[in-house]
């Protein structure tokens, strides 16, 4: 069976614990080892979503990429605590550029 | 372009011949595949756009009610509250298939004891501010599970994509004006070889004519 994780600060997974998803507060630190765990399903889970707070993404944009042209997981970016960084718009906008050439959002 | 040193014979010629039918076949299907992964993948950009906002937007609200909640608890409490969850979400994911790319399809299915109710906890030692923001996100959370299927598809048709049009470009632009070259090149040699033949036999007629019969 698949699962749903969501990784970034405690503040803004706990809401996302009570919707019974599994949730893993981390800094940023160990951030990159956490994603890699998850990804790779080492512990025996099956992580098909990757929901990962913005905030993070700056430390995270290797392993994020490592796994864009694969089926499995899905690694999504959401807006923290603090508001919307753009981040998620951008990703969206690099795939478009890399389809079509040029950015035409 | 014949860098490659080529013999310039008949059976080569037909070779060649033969690989620039398959090119100009395959740059066609190839071409015809980039333009209708471009023509879906633009369908998908727009929603996900549209989704991805949407999210967001209910990310923030949500967020802005727990921190209205937790102002008001403190935050022990509201660890407390939120430590056990009454559902657990469980996620089926079947492949779909779109221009020969595997992209997935998410569907949920909560599990617990009573599926209308969201909320673990018990309402004496917690805020109405938490309620609304559970609800809040409970309510965001369809659209975040779309936006996972939609953006995944993104990147993926983006990818396919590119790969595509590469492939277009190189049959297009090397491959293609190759073979030709190279069989253009042939065809001059042969016309070439079959001069030089005529003009030797005209002239050893003339020296053979020449000498036996002292014909001019």
């Amino acid at each position: 069976m698949l699962k749903i994780a969501v990784m970034g600060g405690r503040e803004t997974v706990m809401g996302f614990k009570a919707l019974g998803l599994d949730v893993f507060p981390v800094e940023e630190a160990e951030a990159k080892e956490t994603l890699r765990r998850l990804a790779h399903g080492a512990d025996g889970s099956n992580y098909a979503i990757i929901y990962v707070e913005e905030n993070l993404a700056a430390v995270l944009e290797t392993e994020i990429d490592k796994y864009k042209d694969k089926i499995t997981p899905a690694i999504i970016l959401i807006p923290g605590k603090n508001g919307s960084l753009g981040l998620g718009q951008n990703a969206l906008r690099a795939a478009v550029e890399r389809a079509v050439g040029s950015d035409i959002l | 372009m014949a860098s490659k040193v080529i013999t310039p014979t008949r059976m080569v010629l037909n070779q060649h011949k033969k690989r620039l039918k398959t090119a100009r076949k395959g740059h066609k299907l190839m071409k015809d595949k980039c333009d209708e992964l471009m023509r879906q993948f633009m369908d998908i950009v727009r929603l996900n756009k549209e989704l991805r906002l949407r999210v967001e937007e209910g990310l923030t609200a949500a967020f802005a009610s727990q921190t209205v909640a937790s102002a008001i608890m403190s935050p022990e409490m509201m660890e407390q509250a939120l430590m056990y969850p009454r559902q657990s979400v469980q996620l089926e994911m079947k492949e779909k298939n779109v221009m020969s790319v595997m992209v997935p399809e998410y569907t949920f299915t909560t599990e617990g004891d009573d599926s209308g109710e969201i909320y673990p906890y018990g309402f004496t030692m917690t805020s109405g501010e938490l309620d609304d923001a559970l609800m809040k996100l409970n309510n965001v959370f369809q659209d975040m599970l779309k936006l996972a299927e939609i953006e995944k598809t993104t990147q993926l048709l983006a990818e396919e994509i590119e790969k595509t049009r590469r492939r277009v470009n190189a049959l297009e632009y090397v491959m293609i004006p190759d073979l030709e070259s190279t069989i253009k090149y042939i065809t001059m040699k042969l016309e070439e070889n079959d001069n030089a033949t005529k003009v030797r036999l005209l002239k050893v007629k003339d020296m053979v004519l020449q000498k036996n019969y002292d014909y001019k």
